[in-house]
């Protein structure tokens, strides 16, 4: 199974294959579709057609009439299920707005695609065949899809908020005030910016599915669903549908990729659950691909107001942003606090004075409500300062990673204290710019530039390159309530040693691809030196691991994955001291290496932990006062964010009269401390720079005036395919984290967050000899024709 | 109607719905759920099966179509507990992350070695590229079937 020597005591660092592999490539993987639930009345739901509509009225007649429907039920008709509307854990100002959102709509839809009706059926067909038959009349009202428009209030969505803007949160960090307007005054140079960041599809390739499962006696209920988040989804449920916690068990099967769209509290989540318990009978429901695009969150939709004020030498003197954020119709579980996730970001990996001006306006539109998509904020605000570092050093006619070396947080000023008064643990930018750019032989692309982009050539060559700080691994708790988020950000772990020494770790993270039960595994088994083959992961059961905050934001490796080291050490120290009394000494008398517990001095008076399981088991003979079995639980609340970094560069060449874009290379060096496993980092980099490119060349979610989406499926949305992407090269520098014990940072999002700005600089440099200074995303081949027609003019 | 189809070696007979797709009969009534759904549009290839040896999308076919036929799918890739090389290059290579796409992606890359034995690089991107994946960003799916080719 290994592809190295797999001593326990080298477990970490080595690219041990994963674990979840056979039964996900032989079909015995079990995804919630999958599962056999006899009896199960099927659940579809009736879905608006219009963005924004008043419900006239529903007639369910002729649906209710047709062999096989169970029951059709109105929004109106479920109200009293509910017993609060559905969450948003996230309210970031006090006097935020957040419209009452239902399951299903009560008496106005605000996006097409907002339920109206739900049918219970024995087939799955028949429920689907008998949303036709319900007959919904609407009074058409106008829709709003352009966010500058929706702040102007001439429609207004939710009549009983008086506005669409849903909050305003100011972030004004200065040294003397005034200092932000006295640093654009003295500018030796300022850059002024507009930057759109496109609505995308998260497209997980699993759409979402849910079986509820009723217990014949005493009103429990089991919830299978395809959810990041099965924690954190019971405690939500619990609360919406006011069904005693205790008696909700929720499991996440093997779920098919997330990226943030299975990060929430689901409409059709807590239909299952409210109609299993009414009807006492199995109640599923499974996505279609047009309903994913239409029901599930999207993710970014941004407009970004960017400036910078530099001295003469470009180093950063003031940064001021603005920015307008997309809500869509209603707030789901966080959709308010996901451009905040970047609000400390848009300085970058830069040195900064206190002189920072940013501002965020949350605003209503009548699409569908957006919420955290892979990166969450952070790519936003990398996009904004890393863009912006290209245009500043274009205006200064300086080549931009000299600008950027200019205004490095340097090395040796780790740990650093930002202007925001947050700590950055480690880093070394300068390093991950250079081995990127070596790799990429930046040098020698300058160089052909000069005889390749020449007037009159069709092919353009360009490079560009992306600088960023990560703030993931979710997070202090405390810190979290300062910015009023409605849960901690701890993790739990358990790690438990059974009496013939086998182990089983549980964990409250909640994996949906990233091999959690192979890295787990090997922390233990480093941690334990007990052998990897004989330590079992479990997770995503809430019955079985019982407290947990789930997988997001890259927090699981460095708040989950530490939980467990720190649970590892508690079965250590209890287990010592059964060792001391066995080898009759005192317990600060042993040593512990590689699973054995040996007296200082004297390596021949030893016990292997594994022969102590036994003994805490019979209990026959423990020390006085130790309760028996190897046990230990350890819930980690991180005293410090995770701060990954790298360097990102792309060269692309620009067919200037097709407007088609080839990436000819793409580097990718990314620190995210020591790595558990390599293999596993560098498959999750692959997969974010695609995400990030997909972003920046061929991803987004369009609608047209009436607010219809108009890429509905994989057909009209270009989830890229192998043919339309390059290869990825990676590599990394090693700054170890030093707030936590296994140095670790986390690494879903890195590479969503490098790319698309990389992207985009590459293409703008390419075509910069036209008198191109922006590229609006995604730069289709027709987008970027244009932008260079526009340019000639 | 009655339809009579050799899945993975066993000869099948059921009586379906005229309009049942032949992923539904592979998953619905022989309860082989390892050919996955992930689109309407038959875009994704997560359904990709093998019909009469070729790399078919169940999703296009009806089950009547492939009345008489030999189906193969992720299920009947295994002999005796080890698995078909495709599947041990997959692991070997990282080739899958959340593993939804992944049967499908490893029928199109067996069927794509089928007609190609030795394919470059961009012979294998151009041959999956009906065949989505949201996690891997492909690099690693590529290494796969290349090793595979080996």
């Amino acid at each position: 199974m290994t592809m190295t020597d797999n001593r326990p005591n080298t477990v970490i660092g080595t690219r041990l294959l994963r674990r979840e592999d056979p039964a996900l490539l032989t079909g015995e993987g079990k995804f919630t579709n999958d599962l056999n639930i006899p009896g199960a009345l099927h659940l579809a739901i009736k879905r608006s057609e219009h963005a924004h509509a008043r419900i006239i009225k529903i007639d369910t007649t002729q649906a209710k009439a047709l062999p096989g429907v169970v029951a059709v039920y109105t929004g109106a008709e479920l109200q009293s299920l509910w017993a609060a509307p559905m969450p948003c854990a996230w309210p970031v100002t006090p006097d935020m707005k957040n419209p009452a959102h239902y399951p299903l709509a009560v008496s106005k839809v605000h996006y097409v695609g907002d339920g109206v009706a739900a049918v219970l059926a024995t087939s799955e067909t028949v429920s689907r065949d008998a949303l036709d038959l319900i007959d919904v009349t609407y009074e058409v009202l106008p829709a709003v899809v352009d966010l500058e428009e929706a702040l102007s209030d001439k429609v207004i969505l939710h009549e009983d908020l008086g506005t669409n803007a849903s909050y305003t949160w100011p972030l004004l960090i200065e040294s003397t005030p005034g200092c932000v307007e006295e640093a654009f005054k003295n500018a030796a140079y300022t850059v002024k910016e507009r930057y759109v960041q496109q609505r995308l599809l998260p497209m997980a390739m699993e759409p979402r599915a849910i079986a509820a499962v009723p217990q014949p006696f005493g009103g429990d209920v089991t919830m299978y669903s395809a959810t990041q988040i099965p924690h954190i989804l019971k405690v939500m449920a619990a609360l919406t549908l006011g069904i005693p916690e205790h008696q909700l068990r929720i499991i996440a099967p093997s779920v098919g990729g997330g990226f943030g769209s299975k990060l929430d509290v689901y409409a059709e989540e807590l239909l299952c659950l409210a109609l299993s318990r009414k009807h006492n009978e199995p109640v599923r429901w499974v996505e279609e691909r047009s309903e994913n695009a239409h029901a599930t969150i999207h993710g970014r939709g941004q407009i970004q107001h960017v400036e910078l004020a530099a001295d003469k030498d470009g180093k950063l003197t003031a940064v001021r942003f603005r920015i307008i954020a997309d809500m869509g119709a209603y707030l789901q579980l966080v959709t308010p606090g996901v451009p905040l996730l970047g609000a400390f970001l848009y300085a970058g990996v830069y040195n900064l004075p206190q002189a920072y001006d940013f501002s965020c306006t949350g605003v209503f539109t009548s699409l569908t409500p957006t919420d955290a998509y892979r990166g969450a904020g952070r790519p936003e605000a990398t996009y904004a300062i890393e863009c912006g570092m290209d245009a500043l050093a274009r205006k200064m006619n300086i080549d931009p990673y000299e600008l950027r070396k200019r205004n490095f947080i340097q090395k040796e000023q780790f740990p650093y204290t930002a202007f925001s008064g947050l700590t950055y643990d480690s880093g070394d930018h300068a390093l991950a710019a250079e081995k990127a750019t070596q790799m990429a032989d930046y040098a020698g692309i300058r160089k052909q530039q000069k005889t390749q982009n020449v007037p009159g050539a069709a092919k353009r060559i360009g490079i560009g390159m992306a600088s960023y700080f990560e703030m993931c691994g979710l997070a202090p708790s405390r810190v979290l309530a300062s910015l009023n988020y409605g849960a901690g950000g701890w993790e739990a772990a358990t790690v438990r040693v059974l009496p013939t020494a086998k182990v089983q770790v549980v964990t409250g993270t909640s994996p949906h691809g990233q091999g959690h039960e192979t890295s787990w595994a090997m922390i233990a088994s480093e941690k334990l030196g007990i052998p990897i083959e004989d330590i079992d992961v479990l997770h995503s059961d809430t019955a079985i691991a019982p407290l947990g905050m789930d997988t997001y934001g890259s927090r699981s490796l460095p708040v989950g994955g530490v939980a467990i080291a720190g649970a590892c050490d508690k079965v250590i120290e209890k287990a010592r001291l059964i060792a001391a009394h066995q080898l009759e000494c005192a317990a600060d008398d042993l040593e512990f290496a590689n699973g054995l517990f040996s007296v200082k001095g004297s390596p021949d008076r030893s016990v292997p932990i594994a022969a102590l399981a036994f003994a805490a088991f019979t209990a026959h003979n423990l020390p006085d006062g130790l309760e028996p079995n190897l046990e230990a639980q350890y819930t980690y609340d991180p005293p410090n964010f995770s701060w990954p970094f790298g360097t990102h560069v792309c060269i692309v060449e620009v067919d200037v009269e097709t407007g088609k874009i080839e990436v000819l290379k793409y580097v990718a060096i990314d620190d995210c401390g020591n790595q558990i496993n390599p293999l596993i980092v560098e498959g999750q980099v692959h997969g974010g720079v695609i995400q990030g490119l997909a972003q920046a060349l061929f991803e987004e979610a369009v609608y047209d005036e009436d607010g219809n989406l108009k890429t509905t499926t994989l057909a009209e949305y270009l989830v890229p395919a192998a043919s339309d992407v390059p290869s990825i090269t990676t590599g990394h520098t090693i700054t170890p984290s030093p707030t936590n014990q296994l140095g670790v940072k986390g690494i879903g999002e890195a590479g969503t967050i490098g790319a698309a700005p990389a992207v985009i600089n590459a293409i703008i440099d390419a075509l910069s000899g036209l008198g191109v200074t922006s590229m609006a995303m995604p730069a289709s081949p027709q987008t970027v024709w244009r932008t260079i027609q526009s340019a000639k003019k | 109607m009655k339809v009579s189809i050799t899945v993975n070696g066993k000869k099948s007979e059921h009586d379906v719905e005229p309009r049942t797709l032949l992923v539904h009969y592979v998953r619905e009534n022989l309860g082989l759920t390892g050919t996955n759904i992930g689109c309407d549009t038959s875009s994704c290839g997560a359904c990709t099966v093998h019909l009469n040896g070729e790399a078919v999308k169940s999703c296009t076919i009806l089950a009547a179509q492939a009345d008489g036929c030999s189906v193969d799918t992720i299920e009947g890739l295994s002999k005796d507990g080890v698995m078909h090389p495709m599947q041990q290059a997959f692991m070997e290579n990282h080739g899958l992350q959340c593993g939804y796409c992944t049967p499908g992606m490893v029928m199109a890359a067996i069927g794509l070695l089928n007609e190609n034995p030795h394919p470059t690089e961009e012979d294998v991107r151009l041959g999956l590229e009906g065949n989505l994946c949201r996690c891997t960003g492909y690099h690693n799916i590529v290494k796969s079937v290349l090793a595979a080719a080996k």
